[in-house]
């Protein structure tokens, strides 16, 4: 086939609005853009002239689904710029709430998002009749995730309960404790999980790109840490726009990003590519069991990235209960004020990649300025490298099975498109 | 209706977290068999098919440029019941803080710099400013259970009703201690109900996302939030969090200009 034309307008299965466009001419591609028409809602500007504490509660709104990760960003955001110190309890009950939105997160994506495309189908629904044991079982570890973070922040799409410093409300010893005997039971359910990804034909798609996260010595990092890439560089987090270089490009309502190459990616498949050997041992066997090992290069196992990561939280969950246990919740005061103003940085590397807070805040309180940097808006860069790259592969292909695949490569990108517009629809003109 | 005799139910999305459509996913955990009740034609964020022949149209986020105009009468012309979906549609939410920034040619260029041109935006609207509504499931999110609730009403061809009470209500029969008494502020008095007071509960005073009940009185509840140690800036900010749209502020003849 000489000519292609893919044009899906208003991406599904994602987050937010994109769409995609392919125009192959004579065999040799002529355009390849994933355009996000998604509307922008200009949060970075809105932030002006707000009191700080309302910052993560205003940015948390950013994403229904990965609200608690912008909320911890913004907390250690405006921590960083005010000098507040948290304490050990804090930072634990963070840890916690953190992973039951990675749970959450991954389990929507892997289960309701992508897997339809395996069976064929165009949503879960259809799923519900024909492998009702595979939904229930999503909807299931769903349950707990959003059990889990409800426990601590009242409730997981826009936590409640964090604010600067601490905590407005704390969970008790017996609901630490039943809630680890859910994760200790979920376990079953990890395995499940895992042994059905072993059986999907992932498609062979291999191109090497830098991969950019979070990293810690002593921890499989998700909050706080120093900004690490596969090609060896590292970074402090208040040099953080050393590795985003945002760049606004004409096709897209979402900033694009690049650092040591053309592209970079981040998410899952960059964490555990840069994070391997801080997994939980129960993490690495179901790598394994996927045959994964970093590098891995294949970005539609970004989904089998994922599901590891589902059991690492799942376990260190278990570890973090034991340990608030061990220490005993104990009421902890508030952060009051203390008319000094700064700037801060905050990083966490939430479900979809590293995301950064950056507020300025005045010694009335109030922020100044703002600026965030989200993960879908530094992956789009690389989603559109890897289309130029599959798309030449797969040419002699029908064009219904072109579209498929397209849409599948962008979809295992888990692109937050809400969150980067500052995303999806598939064109082929 | 569809042949099977279930209504036909389509979810539509405008500028928003859609946090009330995961909501709405979430509602499954307890309630699968609601898959038996309603035929989803649309639903982008769960689903590739997209019918068009829908009855009940579910609406989240805030309209923010012309083109969602035109797809909002679209929705309206072909659904026989539209219900706003959460605070972005139903008072323009937190996309209305925009609208108190001192230009959107400044908010534009604040985000986007000399590329601001590219990106069309106005004032932030809730959705009945443009089309009628029928129902409203208010709060940022929506409460689950409330989603729920208004779906078996809507099905049962009932006129869904919200509390008109305040939250002070619920946070009373939940047995909270007030914020007040915490030391703490809280926009209870003046909020409509509804959410089971899940912030009190959780520590932290009322945000005002459900919206304001009929005939507030927004001074009384100034006075006391000042007595309670805000500055008029802290006041302000309380008050226009979740309910910043002021329809007097819009001029719509200049729209982008503002």
């Amino acid at each position: 086939m000489s000519n292609v034309n893919v044009n899906v307008h208003h991406l599904t299965r994602v987050e937010g609005h994109g769409n995609i466009v392919v125009d192959v001419k004579n065999g040799e591609l002529v355009q390849c853009e994933l355009q996000i028409v998604e509307a922008p809602r200009f949060f970075e500007a809105m932030l002006r002239g707000r009191p700080y504490y309302e910052a993560s509660h205003i940015t948390s709104r950013i994403c229904g689904i990965c609200a608690t990760g912008h909320a911890t960003a913004s907390l250690r955001a405006t921590e960083n710029a005010l000098g507040v110190e948290i304490s050990e309890q804090t930072e634990l009950l963070r840890k916690l709430l953190f992973h039951g939105e990675i749970i959450d997160s991954h389990v929507l994506h892997v289960y309701m998002l992508v897997a339809p495309d395996f069976f064929g189908v165009g949503s879960v629904i259809p799923l519900a009749g024909t492998h009702p044991e595979v939904v229930k079982r999503a909807l299931r570890i769903k349950k707990l995730s959003g059990d889990l973070c409800a426990m601590i922040s009242g409730r997981h799409t826009h936590p409640i309960a964090m604010t600067v410093g601490g905590f407005t409300h704390l969970p008790t010893v017996k609901e630490l404790l039943d809630m680890r005997k859910r994760l200790v039971d979920a376990r079953e359910d990890m395995d499940e999980t895992i042994a059905l990804l072993a059986t999907l034909p992932w498609p062979n798609f291999e191109r090497e790109t830098e991969y950019v996260s979070l990293k810690k010595e002593d921890e499989y990092a998700f909050i706080d840490g120093a900004i690490a890439t596969t090609d060896g560089f590292t970074y402090e987090l208040p040099d953080y726009r050393k590795v985003t270089n945002e760049t606004c490009v004409p096709h897209s309502t979402a900033k694009h990003t690049h650092h040591n190459r053309e592209s970079y990616m981040v998410g899952a498949l960059a964490r555990f590519n840069n994070n391997y050997d801080q997994l939980h041992p129960r993490a690495k066997e179901a790598a394994e069991a996927l045959g994964m090992k970093p590098i891995v290069t294949n970005s539609f196992l970004n989904s089998g990235a994922q599901a590891v990561e589902m059991v690492h939280c799942v376990e260190d969950s278990i570890e973090i209960i034991d340990e608030l246990v061990d220490r005993g919740i104990k009421q902890e005061p508030l952060y009051e004020f203390q008319g000094k103003g700064g700037e801060g940085v905050g990083s966490c590397d939430v479900p979809r990649g590293i995301l950064f807070h950056n507020y300025i805040i005045d010694d009335e309180g109030i922020i100044q300025g703002a600026n965030c940097v989200i993960p879908t808006g530094q992956n789009y860069a690389n989603i559109e490298a890897d289309m130029r790259a599959l798309v030449p592969q797969i040419l002699d292909r029908p064009q219904k099975e072109i579209t498929h695949m397209m849409e599948m490569l962008v979809r295992a990108y888990d692109p937050c498109i809400s969150c980067s517009a500052h995303f999806m629809t598939v064109e082929f003109v | 209706m569809a042949q099977n005799g279930k209504p036909k139910v389509a979810f539509f999305d405008f500028a928003c977290c859609e946090g009330c459509q995961l909501t709405v996913v979430d509602s499954l955990q307890t309630h699968l068999e609601l898959l038996d009740a309603v035929e989803i034609v649309q639903f982008r964020e769960a689903m590739t098919e997209k019918g068009q022949d829908y009855q009940i149209a579910f609406i989240e986020g805030s309209c923010t440029r012309e083109e969602d105009e035109e797809r909002l009468k679209e929705i309206r012309e072909q659904a026989a019941i539209v219900v706003a979906l959460g605070a972005c549609a139903h008072t323009a939410g937190v996309n209305a803080l925009k609208n108190l920034q001192p230009s959107l040619q400044d908010v534009r260029e604040y985000v986007y710099g000399d590329k601001a041109e590219w990106y069309e935006t106005y004032p932030a609207r809730p959705i009945s400013a443009v089309i009628e509504v029928d129902a409203v499931i208010p709060g940022c999110p929506i409460d689950r259970f409330e989603f729920l609730d208004v779906v078996k009403k809507v099905l049962l061809g009932k006129k869904p009703s919200i509390p008109d009470y305040p939250l002070c209500v619920e946070c009373k029969l939940k047995e909270n201690v007030c914020i007040f008494e915490k030391g703490g502020t809280c926009l209870g008095p003046i909020t409509r109900a509804g959410c089971d007071a899940i912030c009190p509960t959780f520590g932290d005073g009322c945000e005002g996302c459900r919206g304001l009940i009929p005939n507030p009185n927004e001074n009384a509840m100034k006075d006391v939030l000042e007595k309670a140690g805000l500055t008029v800036e802290q006041l302000m900010a309380k008050m226009t969090l979740f309910n910043a749209y002021d329809p007097a502020q819009i001029d719509c003849k200049g729209i982008g200009a503002r």
